[in-house]
């Protein structure tokens, strides 16, 4: 454990350490089966910011496999960490900014180098479902409709800094500042069986299956996962990692 | 609720699409029968022309346009391999003076680019998603007869691209759409525009044509409430819109930018309704529709006033303009065209004719050459630029950025024998609560609906109101915001 915290330290991570979430109830916004409306949740720890540009240019200095121009094509789309001006040079990025154009792979290998793992699905929507006060703020239409503002806008050429308000698990920026990926982003759209149509990710479709009618934000989130793959990369696509067990 | 029955209307439109593919086979090109086109190519009536024979030639890059532009005839008397490139911005614009909105679009505009191919091509739609877009998007196209229109080939994350490739089998009028969840949100936030499929040899030849697309928007702040504005869940799944615009913009089709033609003059209109709720009840005043195509098909109807446009529909509409004058181009559910922005303009220049109207045409006059009245100098004063702001903001639209109204549509206010006639209390009065019914200014009668705008602060109603009464050939008093405010309070405070 003592060089996981040296690790830590030297990645620039907030001195509190990730934040303890849960144990708690998710509802999922479509059931895989009536039986799965409910998923519980156990216990998790979760960085309370999104991943930065400085961290992930401390990782990719340790991990050079990792850096722009050497990963694999296989694991990264050819706009991986496009908005550095070099493998080894933020340019205009600012340090402490969301690192973005990143895929799934490579947020994985960054999340394992770290002693951690990409939050699963069920996880981060439980620590997404926060305000600032209560834990569980889903059905408050002043909470939905500030997350809904947000996503309406485009994303700007320069993110800003991490470091908004911490919610009352204590995890920050979950929503504001950019699109985080999770460990099964598929989940949401993959049943056990592929000829049922109502299981289709675009239109109506899904909306017939959906639990909410009305949880437009959790529709957008589902989504925008929905059209990725893991290569993937975008301007307004970052992550952050989960642990099993406090990292201290 | 609104989403079960958006899944429902999805599943009802696939079962009408394979309906309505056996009942207009058949009767596909009842319109290529009339000699009027040079370019009409003889198709037996009976016959599916070419949609199956192979293309020809090299793929063509398709000519895409910007509304109310549309790209010109296809010529060609063969089908061909025609690729189109779409790249979705989110972008914000402006869709009423001082009012802004952040729409999703197939372009960079409301509505999205105009496609227009021939009967029988192989077309390959190539969607871009720009990196700074927030939102996957995907395109459904009418005009597909296959899975989702073509939505699932198309699905992208921002910063990729995605293409799939279908045949163009059926000729009409086609709306296209992002059906991206949530479907709702993304129509109503722009993601609309149109494909037209034609038919071999075309539609007979006319002078102008023109793209007009309805959609509706609907906005955290009230009508005309400044600034950015966020879109309103709520109001989206009540169906209550804030505006409802033509081509994205209150004015889109107003004053400079008014579509235009001669006298004599023939007119194709491809009009669309996006949606994503309301029918729109198309109408040009002051016109008859010698065609309408109605919903976009293939058989005309003739001498039709107003045509019902259902929400993700369109209609071919054409017309001849006789008279001189402006035509206003109205959803005629009219609270919308009065009220939330669904006016247009159609202006037409040439000789009159006397044997088709008489000397009482308002339009005449109009056309004659109004009196321009002078403008007021508002510099150094901050009270008549703050009026003259709000002015431009909100009364332009009606009253004209010249204060002269539209005859028999909207009164006067420039040398206004009723601003003069009228207490300050009911001309302040009029501005808090709006104003129904017959009023007559300079010897015409006006029977509009002026909106109440009581969401003008004090200070804006009185600077507007000494604006325009000490400008446009006006010489009255001062208002002050006292004034306001206490007629203001008297209404609050009335039983």
């Amino acid at each position: 454990m003592r060089s996981l915290a040296i690790v830590a330290l030297s990645a620039g991570i907030a001195a509190a350490g990730p934040a303890r979430v849960g144990p708690g109830i998710y509802h999922p916004a479509y059931p895989a089966s009536p039986s799965e409306r409910e998923v519980a949740v156990a216990a998790f720890w979760l960085d309370r910011e999104p991943v930065t540009n400085a961290d992930y240019l401390a990782f990719v200095r340790a991990a050079p496999e990792w850096s722009r121009g050497r990963a694999r094509s296989l694991f990264v789309d050819k706009d991986y960490l496009g908005h550095w001006r070099s493998s080894d040079d933020l340019g205009t990025a600012l340090p402490k900014a969301p690192v973005v154009r990143v895929s799934w792979f490579s947020a994985r290998a960054y999340c394992a180098w770290r002693g951690g793992r990409l939050p699963r699905e069920a996880e981060w929507e439980l620590a997404a479902a926060a305000d600032a006060r209560h834990r569980d703020a889903s059905a408050d239409p002043a909470f939905q409709a500030q997350i809904l503002k947000w996503y309406a806008r485009p994303t700007p050429a320069i993110l800003p800094a991490v470091g908004g308000a911490a919610n009352a698990w204590g995890v920050r920026d979950l929503h504001g500042l950019v699109w985080e990926w999770v460990e099964d982003f598929t989940a949401s759209l993959v049943t056990s069986d592929s000829r049922d149509p109502t299981r289709s990710q675009v239109c109506g479709a899904e909306a017939a299956a959906s639990k909410d009618p009305s949880a437009y934000a959790t529709f957008m989130r589902t989504a925008f996962r929905g059209s990725l793959d893991g290569r993937d990369t975008a301007t307004s696509l970052g992550f952050r990692c989960a642990y099993d067990r406090s990292p201290r | 609720m609104a989403w079960r029955g958006m899944a429902v209307a999805v599943v009802l439109g696939v079962l009408a699409k394979t309906s309505l593919l056996l009942l207009v086979a058949s009767a596909c090109h009842a319109s290529s029968a009339a000699p009027t086109d040079d370019f009409i190519e003889v198709v037996p009536a009976s016959s599916q022309p070419d949609v199956t024979s192979t293309p020809v030639g090299h793929p063509l890059i398709a000519q895409l346009t910007t509304a109310p532009e549309v790209p010109a005839k296809i010529f060609r008397n063969h089908p061909a391999h025609v690729i189109v490139n779409l790249t979705v911005n989110e972008v914000e614009k402006e869709i009423a003076p001082g009012v802004r909105y952040t729409f999703w679009t197939f372009g960079g505009d409301v509505p999205g680019k105009f496609i227009r191919v021939r009967q029988g091509d192989v077309v390959e739609i190539h969607l871009k998603n720009d990196p700074s877009s927030k939102m996957p998007h995907n395109i459904d196209l009418h005009a597909v007869s296959g899975p989702g229109g073509g939505a699932e080939s198309t699905f992208t994350a921002p910063g990729h691209e995605s293409h799939f490739t279908f045949r163009a089998t059926k000729p009409g009028l086609y709306v296209y759409h992002c059906a991206t969840a949530p479907v709702p949100m993304h129509v109503a936030n722009g993601m609309y525009g149109m494909i037209f499929v034609e038919p071999p040899g075309g539609l007979p030849a006319v002078n102008h044509e023109y793209y007009i697309m309805q959609g509706e928007l609907y906005t955290v702040g009230k009508y005309h409430a400044p600034g950015l504005q966020a879109f309103d869940m709520d109001k989206g799944i009540d169906e209550r819109p804030t505006y409802v615009l033509f081509d994205g913009a209150e004015g889109s089709l107003v004053g400079d930018k008014a579509l235009t033609a001669k006298t004599g003059d023939t007119i194709r209109i491809f009009f669309g309704n996006g949606g994503p709720n309301l029918d729109s009840n198309f109408h040009v005043i002051g016109t008859i529709f010698d065609r309408v195509y109605t919903e976009g098909g293939s058989i005309a109807q003739e001498h039709v006033q107003t045509t019902l446009v259902p929400s993700g529909g369109a209609a071919i509409v054409e017309l001849t303009v006789e008279a001189p004058g402006t035509y206003a181009i109205v959803d005629h559910a009219l609270f919308r065209a009065f009220n939330k922005g669904a006016v247009g303009q159609l202006k037409v220049t040439g000789p009159s004719r006397s044997d088709l109207f008489s000397a009482k045409q308002a339009d005449v006059a109009y056309a004659g050459g109004p009196v321009e009245a002078p403008r007021l100098r508002t510099d150094g004063d901050p009270v008549l630029q703050m009026g003259e702001s709000t002015f431009g903001r909100i009364c332009a639209a009606c009253h004209q950025p010249n204060g002269l109204g539209l005859p028999g549509q909207f009164p006067p206010l420039a040398r206004s024998d009723y601003l003069a006639k009228q207490p300050k209390e009911v001309i302040i009065g009029h501005l808090l609560h709006g104003l129904q019914g017959p009023v007559t200014v300079l010897g015409m009668t006006y029977n509009g609906t002026m909106p109440p705008l009581a969401f003008l602060s004090d200070n804006e109603i009185a600077a507007v109101l000494t604006y325009v009464r000490a400008s446009f050939g006006n010489s009255l008093s001062r208002i002050t915001p006292d004034e306001v405010s206490r007629v203001r309070g008297q209404t609050a405070s009335a039983p």
